[in-house]
């Protein structure tokens, strides 16, 4: 008797903590990155439409949100309804019908009036994606610790003996081989001509073992402003608004090096078989208008994908700093800037990665 | 029911009601085999649904791809009914822009270019700009037509790999996971210096398992030893120093080492603080080797330790005693008369360690670095990062094989009913 | 283990070094758990003792992590702690959320556990069990099998099959893998079992059922607790089926750890850190007394 009472009571709990999938008309599920960048989007798009359109989002974060798409899709239960990835997952799920397609006519044209094909910039709409901002992968030291000249060049950053310490790296081929060609001092226009060839790889691998017992890694983007905080590195790879958001915000003498900046987008995807879809798709068009791109540059230091947001970009949420110079897209930073080439990346990625998993596996 | 053939007539003993006796207890004992049977038998299902079809369904992805079978059956059906064509003509370039044409529509290509790039880097675009290009032929010549857009169509690598992609059953995934591959000319061969690295993780695995499982006797000898020899309650309180390790919370433990050993955690600071190193000296015990060590030994301590008390508890002092009142100095006693007893202990722990070390995917990915992965973290890469998922089978299918062996001659040596925990 | 008068001075010193060399291991085995509780008090977001703590000055110490156990992941953390604070608390806080999947996935987990695995070894613990080896070891072998195996199978085989992202999916996940524990501490008791008193109990008439209520059930339930505990804890502790099969919604107390650990490392993780280990600490209590329970009644047990 005892047990039986024992056991439905656990089995109504069980229903109880069901997941809501599906049943909760008016939720959406929304993955993202975390940190502060999260909340940049929880303030400029999120908590402006649940005000307007009563309905709810909840906010997950993942290191990489697109990680989880695959095996969801392939198991038929699809648990996020949008998700925020990069340019090249964006484009390689959507080869590998992972995801449903938007059409970009269908999104609502720029306060300017500009239809949003035009309004977006080249490349931020794809068959199955909508851009919201541009990054860049960048890196930055901590002033307080460089005493004497700063580093400038994406060549100090791979140079230890001029500043001695450690250096932070995203785990993963992708950037690193681009990074540390440009550290070997080619040039950003010919990064990827070069990085086609077997010589090219080899230099970049040469380049990274020179600094190779000095690398700390990391994964998610929260944590590289966390190790050069703790000085745990003395510089490190990071996203830039990682780095703007630890300096504005919390005060930190940190210094981001624009040489050498590696572009890319971000963009807002919807899983195949996503609960919610219409809804998701209204939350994306809504989110990607001009304003709220416009004001997520308020929270965080990246750059909205559509033209006419440009204009509106003002102040930092503190009320005072300009954040126009802090963007990545802006023409000062551009000087020897590489944007992110998706398509090298579809088709090398699988090759790139197991030799670098090979690389950093030994000793 | 066999000795129902051979009555022994004079001599059949037979129940109250007649029957052989023989035959009744021969019921009895085939009715409670039965009866214990069946209280096995939930669990036993339970068991088999959720753990053992898993694990031969995870067997069966290492050899069973049907990526590309699936998406692209009609260059499929044409390379199987022509196994000894190498770069096809026009039939079998129709077969193929067909199939890529279709895989446009379907939004396939992605999936079958992937497929095919992990045996030829570049195969990705080439399938996916050439499933767009397909899908806006209006007819033949076919072949010229992919040829003229990109030459690599014409190449005899990408037509081996094509032929064995197609095969849904293959080895390829086996091969790849003790860093083989097929060269051009479909032989296969171990890959390029640079990017071999599983096997050499399958060697480091092992033998840090074995470092650990030795580091862990080391310590857990004298420990043992000296909660065996010591009066009962005096040992049930320095039990807890055990037990309190092995009930925290594997995460728990992973977390206090990194506040420990990270270079601005307790140790470093209390090195600095000592003096014994500079505070611009701070070693790095994190993120390396020694991280996976330290803390692996750590967490794994417990399961050495109570296998070699449960036996060393059953030895008698008298033994010793008996040895050095026969002359033996006390070396020579323990060498020749108590060593000896504690062996199955020693076995049992050691292999019991090394059996879980081998498995250990959570710690050293917290504080192994890059230097202290194990094969386990390359498999959670393929399932969750680079989703290359029947590699990761076949990598896990591998590492298994390697624990049941050991656990095969644990249960040998040791059987696994000797199991016992606190 | 005291030293006989008759040691000479060389067994002395031995025994002595002896004795530090097994404090240092003691120290080895429990320094690391036990300095996760003053750190958690950490006033400042790092992860070692800051001059302040040394000092012991009060200053130095704060109640801020555990505070953000129950912020982190609010909706509105800074309204008056009143009644819509704590319900927001309650409803939204990530660690919360994380405790109550992990309190609730674990007790499923072992009610199921614990009850299939008791059965199996009252069977597996009789005599004329049939291939009672070979069952064993399979029944065992989810221990064995490393867990980033048994994940990935399970992955493939919830995929297929629909369970994956669900709460009974990790459930059964949880239970298989707690099932060994079960096994294992049941069959110890029984192997001390004395059977001539359930014939006794039958041959003075009583039901089968009877028999197992009034007889072995008390004699065994030592046992049975303690293996139920150990299949809730290892579901407690479970991260990498989870990692693997869970979606977020089914978010435990490890995968939130492993998560922050990866993320973003802070202090408040080691607060919750040592919330556990208070934890295992009332845990391990409460096996030991049942361990002595159990010798009490076996002590008395004719045989």
């Amino acid at each position: 008797m005892k047990t039986l009472k024992i056991l439905s009571v656990a089995a109504v709990a069980a229903g109880l903590a069901l997941p809501a999938n599906g049943a909760g008309a008016g939720e959406i599920t929304v993955v993202s990155w975390g940190g502060a960048y999260t909340k940049s989007q929880v303030e400029a798009y999120y908590k402006p439409w649940m005000a307007k359109t009563g309905h709810k989002i909840k906010s997950v974060d993942a290191p990489n949100p697109a990680a989880p798409i695959k095996a969801q899709v392939a198991a038929g239960n699809v648990s996020m309804d949008v998700a925020d990835v990069e340019y090249s997952d964006a484009v390689r799920y959507c080869d590998e019908g992972l995801l449903e397609t938007i059409d970009s006519k269908s999104l609502p044209a720029g306060a300017d009036g500009t239809p949003a094909t035009k309004d977006f910039v080249e490349g931020a709409l794809t068959d199955c994606a909508v851009a919201n901002i541009v990054w860049s992968t960048i890196f930055a030291y901590d002033a307080s610790k460089i005493s004497g000249t700063k580093p400038t060049t994406m060549a100090d950053f791979f140079n230890t003996k001029k500043f001695p310490g450690k250096r932070g790296l995203r785990k993963g081929a992708k950037p690193n081989l681009e990074m540390a060609l440009m550290g070997d001092g080619v040039p950003a226009s010919e990064v990827y001509k070069l990085l086609g060839t077997k010589a090219g790889v080899k230099r970049a691998f040469a380049k990274l073992d020179t600094i190779k017992k000095d690398i700390v890694w990391w994964e998610a983007g929260a944590q590289a402003p966390q190790l050069l905080a703790d000085g745990e590195v003395a510089m490190t790879t990071a996203y830039n608004g990682r780095i703007f958001n630890a300096a504005a915000k919390e005060k930190k003498p940190f210094t981001i090096v624009w040489d050498g900046q590696i572009l890319d987008f971000d963009l807002y995807v919807i899983p195949k078989g996503a609960p919610n879809k219409a809804l998701a798709l209204e939350f994306i068009k809504y989110a990607t208008g001009t304003q709220r791109l416009a004001d997520q540059a308020k929270y965080i230091a990246y750059g909205p994908a559509r033209k006419s947001s440009g204009p509106l970009v003002g102040l930092y949420q503190d009320g005072k700093t300009q954040m126009a110079p802090h963007m990545p897209t802006a023409a000062a930073n551009l000087k020897n800037a590489l944007v992110n080439n998706f398509e090298f990346w579809a088709d090398r990625a699988s090759e790139l990665n197991e030799r670098f998993n090979a690389w950093i596996a030994a000793n | 029911m066999a000795d129902f053939d051979q009555p022994d007539t004079d001599a059949v003993l037979t129940t109250a009601d007649g029957r052989p006796l023989r035959q009744a207890l021969d019921r009895a004992m085939r009715r409670a085999r039965w009866r214990a049977f069946l209280l096995v038998v939930p669990l036993l299902l339970f068991v088999v649904v959720t753990f053992a079809v898993p694990i031969v369904q995870m067997l069966y992805l290492s050899i069973h791809n049907p990526v590309f079978s699936d998406h692209m059956p009609r260059i499929t059906a044409y390379l199987k009914a022509h196994p000894d064509v190498g770069v096809p003509g026009e039939e079998g370039f129709k077969a193929l822009a067909l199939d890529l044409a279709d895989a446009k529509k379907n939004r396939t290509a992605g999936q079958v270019g992937v497929r095919v790039n992990y045996d030829r880097a570049g195969s990705n675009s080439l399938f996916k700009s050439g499933a767009r290009k397909a899908a806006k032929f209006k007819g033949p010549p076919y072949k010229e037509k992919l040829l003229n857009y990109r030459q690599d169509w014409g190449e005899a690598h990408l037509w081996n790999v094509i032929r064995r992609a197609s095969h849904a059953h293959t080895l390829g995934f086996y091969a790849a996971a003790l860093d083989f591959t097929y060269d051009a000319g479909g032989e296969l061969v171990r890959v390029e210096p640079e990017r071999q690295i599983y096997v050499m993780l399958y060697l480091r695995t092992f033998f840090l398992s074995a470092l650990i499982a030795g580091l862990c006797l080391l310590l857990g000898f004298p420990v043992a030893h000296l909660l065996a020899t010591l009066p009962l309650r005096y040992s049930n309180l320095l039990m807890i120093f055990v037990l309190l390790p092995f009930w925290t919370s594997l995460l728990v433990r992973t977390t206090s080492w990194i506040s420990l050993l990270q270079s601005q955690g307790v140790l470093n600071d209390l090195m600095v603080a000592i003096g014994i190193i500079g505070d611009d000296g701070r070693v790095q015990l994190m993120y390396n080797q020694y991280g996976t060590i330290i803390a692996m030994t750590h967490i794994l301590l417990p399961f050495m330790i109570l296998p070699l008390y449960s036996v060393m508890k059953t030895i008698q002092p008298v033994y010793v005693r008996a040895a050095r009142s026969l002359g033996a100095t006390s070396l020579t006693a323990f060498l020749k008369v108590y060593f000896p007893q504690t062996v199955p202990g020693i076995g049992a722990g050691t292999l019991l360690v090394f059996i879980l070390a081998i498995g250990y995917y959570i710690t050293p990915a917290l504080v192994g670095g890059s230097s202290g992965e194990l094969i386990s973290n390359q498999i959670a890469f393929h399932m969750l990062k680079s989703l290359n998922w029947s590699l990761a089978a076949a990598l896990g299918a591998l590492l298994l094989f390697g624990v049941l062996g050991l656990y095969w001659l644990y249960d040998r040596l040791i059987g696994v009913d000797n199991m016992k925990f606190g | 283990m005291a030293l006989p008068a008759h040691a000479s001075t060389g067994e002395r010193v031995w025994h002595y070094c002896y004795l530090g060399i097994c404090c240092l291991i003691f120290l080895f085995l429990i320094a690391p758990i036990l300095i996760i509780m003053p750190l958690s008090f950490n006033a400042e977001p790092y992860f070692t003792f800051t001059q302040k703590m040394m000092a012991l000055d009060p200053e130095g110490y704060s109640l801020r992590w555990y505070d953000k156990i129950l912020t982190f992941g609010m909706a509105n953390p800074d309204i008056p702690r009143e009644a819509a604070w704590w319900s927001d608390a309650w409803n939204n806080a990530t660690w919360l959320h994380a405790m109550k999947n992990s309190a609730l996935i674990g007790i499923v987990a072992t009610v199921f556990a614990t009850g299939l695995g008791t059965l199996a070894a009252l069977g597996l613990s009789r005599p004329e069990m049939p291939f009672r080896r070979a069952i064993m070891a399979l029944l065992i072998s989810p221990m064995i099998v490393p867990l980033i195996i048994t994940a990935t199978g399970m992955f493939f085989f919830y995929s297929a099959t629909g369970l994956a992202h669900t709460f009974i999916g990790i459930v059964m996940a949880h239970a298989m893998l707690g099932i060994p524990f079960v096994i294992i501490t049941v069959t110890a008791t029984l192997v001390g079992f004395d059977h001539s008193l359930t014939r006794a109990a039958a041959s003075l008439g009583a039901m089968p059922s009877t028999i197992f209520r009034q007889i072995t059930l008390p004699l065994i339930l030592p046992g049975v607790i303690s293996g139920a505990l150990f299949a809730f804890v290892t579901s407690f502790d479970e991260v990498v089926v989870v990692l693997f099969v869970a979606s977020y919604d089914q978010r435990t107390i490890p995968l939130q750890m492993w998560n922050g650990i990866r993320e973003q490392i802070s202090p408040t993780i080691l607060a919750v850190a040592a919330i556990l280990v208070v934890f295992s600490i009332v845990l391990l209590t409460t096996i030991e007394l049942l361990r002595r329970r159990s010798e009490r009644l076996r002590g008395i047990s004719p045989g």
